[in-house]
């Protein structure tokens, strides 16, 4: 008998004004009890839309069939067999705008919690079976993977499974790239991604970090060495920043630089050497997923006060909103219609505040949303020490400008056709360095759909 | 990992090493860094090339024992290994074309201004080089300068060995005497490199500078080491480490150089406890 129970099975969390000082991870995961209960609200569609929104179509009433029945290990199969990275994706896919978004349950009430079911089988499954996948017979045909991110790790396991030899090359001195870089630890453990890793190394694909490829190796000296194709998922690249008086003063960073520092680079863990800000007052620039996570590492690292300021309004914001719901919660305060137009600086060039003008919505633009103008007049300076820039990034250009022949579009993303192949023969590319930044899910998408054209590419 | 095949100690506080890391080795030129990482919990740090063997496939740095993971990696020996050693990074010098160049180096400066004469020596350019040390016992590479250099000109700070004076000194003589360079490279402490500036500006001499900001990654992802050059935002990981000396906001830089001073300072603190502690333990 279906649970009719219009509410999701709530998540346990740790207690905002705990978590708001640690970097333990904000949800706990729903016990086996709950995750039957959830999935009894599944009512098993015959036609389900769920699967059409999954960017990587995880079998998804069939998966939350078998968590009904108690059987996590088939479950986890189930999902695993579409999808090769389930902790990660259960954990950061925006559920609400994929497959969640089409359940109908959703029309009555909440819809069913696909995400957290995944997540809950994929930990059940690395807590207590964690086998690991068999290397299958090699073709003998060497592929190379550039960039160890979301994109990278899909292509890099379904190149392997098909019996490619995969080496994946990473420029950081760790594997994973925004999942280790970017995501914080209370969003996504690092020993997750580090077990993911093992697995892929477990289908024999070779991880080469510490290798910047269009530095010390291009392109063509790869295919030069013997690789038959290459996959590009070299993610997004340079930070942006806003062009205003006072960027350069100490304290303003962008949050790549905040979020690699402490997570990459563990500033957080006083048995690190990594050197960070100490602020009393943050101002994070930006509304999107990456603008909660710094906000929301900064609250963790000390910070008394920390705003998320915002030119256009809440509803517009780009960030999740259980990101925007969990910052909220932990203390951090939301500037939105303000935009920043001055940082101030002391007689040491440290940052002693930021001058911003209060902004209000006109017509929609070529976005669809709807534009902020200033208000004459209306400026106002914000006690902040610390200012984060979190606007975006735009493409690395490490690689195009190495790789003759390798198109990009007027934003400097790498250019692809319908088999993601760029306008290089042999070289496939997806995730960010394609379509700018976007979101895990997208990437993995497209690293499985790369993987499947090199394979169709290299049995031409 | 990378293996540490050669140790020298140049003087007191600085220090060359041999790392064996052939796919740098095979690719570096001269004017890139690298970035070093001793172990997990260690601080990426990088350092300008100093030089290179492709058949031995070693890369050559050399530091000056400033900082802790310098100090650090200075306490390691041949054979040892550290974890992380990635590279090139950057643009290399640009030496095509140049026929008459003038290469200043300040202190240990020098041992990345040393393969960029040499580039530009093997390039075809007549090299001058002029390099500045606090006084005689900490002199650096002079044979190896002097195998590449037309003119070698070795200042003092104390007068204790060669001449005496600053490295602007002899440059100013030179400009005044009608002499003309196609380039003027500095490499060295930022306010030299500022003077140095201050000394061709007049002349219209093209300078250029190769600095070491405060970086992460060194790819192009952080954004912490950009740097003003011309009123624009530069990446000195991407775009440099090279820059036009005279368009170069160096205030700028020198304040922001100092940003993580106190956390550096604690963070040797802490070593020092922890190693004491270490040391206590033995002798127990």
């Amino acid at each position: 008998m279906a649970n009719m129970t219009l509410t999701k099975v709530p998540m346990p969390e740790q207690d905002p004004k705990v978590r708001a000082r640690n970097f333990k991870e904000v949800t706990l995961g729903y016990t086996a009890e709950m995750a039957i209960e959830e999935a009894n609200r599944c009512l098993g569609c015959k036609n389900p839309k769920c699967v059409e929104g999954c960017p990587v179509n995880v079998r998804i009433p069939e998966f939350i069939k078998k968590v009904q029945e108690g059987d996590f290990k088939s479950a986890y199969e189930i999902i695993s067999s579409t999808n090769a990275l389930p902790a990660l994706s259960g954990r950061v896919c925006p559920q609400e705008t994929q497959c969640e978004s089409k359940c109908v349950r959703g029309i009555k009430g909440e819809s069913v919690a696909i995400g957290r079911l995944e997540r809950f089988v994929a930990d059940w499954y690395r807590e207590n079976i964690n086998e690991m996948p068999q290397k299958v017979a090699s073709n003998g045909i060497p592929v190379a993977v550039v960039g160890s991110g979301p994109a990278g790790m899909t292509a890099a396991s379904d190149l392997a499974k098909l019996g490619y030899e995969v080496t994946m090359f990473e420029a950081l001195h760790t594997a994973g790239g925004v999942l280790v870089y970017g995501i914080p630890e209370f969003r996504l453990p690092k020993a997750i991604v580090a077990n993911e890793i093992t697995k892929l190394e477990a289908l024999g694909v070779k991880v080469m970090t510490n290798m910047v490829i269009g530095r010390v190796l291009t392109i063509d000296e790869l295919f030069e060495m013997g690789f038959k194709a290459v996959f590009v998922g070299s993610g997004a690249g340079l930070p942006m920043f806003m062009n205003i008086p006072g960027e350069s003063l100490k304290g303003v960073m962008s949050a790549n630089e905040y979020l690699t520092r402490t997570n990459l680079m563990k500033a957080y863990d006083e048995n690190y050497d990594t050197p960070i800000i100490q602020s009393k007052a943050v101002a994070v620039v930006g509304g999107g997923n990456v603008a909660m996570d710094a906000a929301r590492c900064a609250m963790r690292l000390g910070a008394e006060n920390v705003y998320v300021v915002y030119r256009r309004g809440e509803a517009e914001m780009p960030a999740r909103l259980e990101e925007q719901h969990h910052a909220k919660e932990e203390g951090i305060e939301f500037k939105t219609l303000c935009n920043p137009v001055e940082i101030l600086g002391d007689e040491n060039g440290r940052v002693c505040g930021m001058k911003c003008i209060r902004m209000e919505l006109g017509e929609p633009d070529a976005s669809g949303r709807r534009r902020p103008i200033e208000i004459a007049g209306s400026e106002f300076i914000l006690d902040v020490d610390t200012v984060i820039m979190s606007l975006g990034t735009s493409p690395n250009p490490l690689i195009r400008s190495t790789t003759p022949g390798l198109d990009t579009n007027r934003k400097g993303c790498l250019i692809v056709n319908e088999d993601e192949m760029t306008t290089r023969d042999g070289v496939f590319a997806g995730g960010d360095a394609v379509t700018g930044a976007a979101t895990v899910i997208l990437a993995m998408g497209a690293g499985k759909k790369g993987a499947a054209a090199i394979d169709a590419y290299l049995k031409k | 990992m990378f293996q540490i095949v050669r140790k020298k100690e140049l003087n007191p506080s600085v220090t060359l090493m041999d790392i064996h890391a052939p796919f740098i080795a095979k690719k570096a030129r001269a004017g890139q860094f690298i970035i070093f990482r001793i172990d997990e919990k260690g601080e990426r740090v990088p350092l300008t090339i100093a030089g290179y063997d492709r058949e031995k496939g070693t890369v050559t740095i050399i530091f000056q024992k400033v900082g802790f993971a310098t100090k650090a990696l200075g306490s390691l020996n041949e054979g040892d290994y550290i974890r992380d050693f990635v590279g090139p990074l950057g643009k290399p010098t640009p030496v095509e074309g140049k026929k008459k160049v003038c290469v200043v180096g300040g202190g240990v400066g020098c041992a990345i201004a040393l393969p960029s004469a040499a580039a530009f020596k093997e390039a075809g350019a007549e090299v001058t080089v002029i390099v500045g040390f606090r006084s005689k016992d900490i002199v650096i590479l002079e044979d190896e300068f002097k195998a590449v250099a037309d003119r070698l000109i070795v200042m003092t700070d104390d007068g204790s060995y060669g001449r005496h004076g600053l490295v602007t000194q002899p440059l100013q003589e030179l400009l005044e005497s009608g002499e003309s360079f196609d380039e003027v490279l500095a490499i060295g402490p930022v306010p030299m490199m500022k003077f140095v500036c201050k000394t061709t500006e007049p002349f219209g001499v093209h300078t250029s500078v190769s600095l070491n900001p405060i970086m992460v990654d060194g790819t192009g992802m952080c954004g912490g080491c950009r740097v003003t050059v011309g009123g624009e935002t530069k990446f000195a990981c991407v775009d440099g480490p090279e820059f036009d000396g005279h368009k170069v906001d160096f205030a700028e830089l020198m304040s922001r150089n100092s940003l993580y001073r106190t956390r550096e300072a604690e963070v040797t603190e802490k070593h020092a406890c922890r190693m004491e502690a270490m040391g206590k333990a033995l002798i127990k």
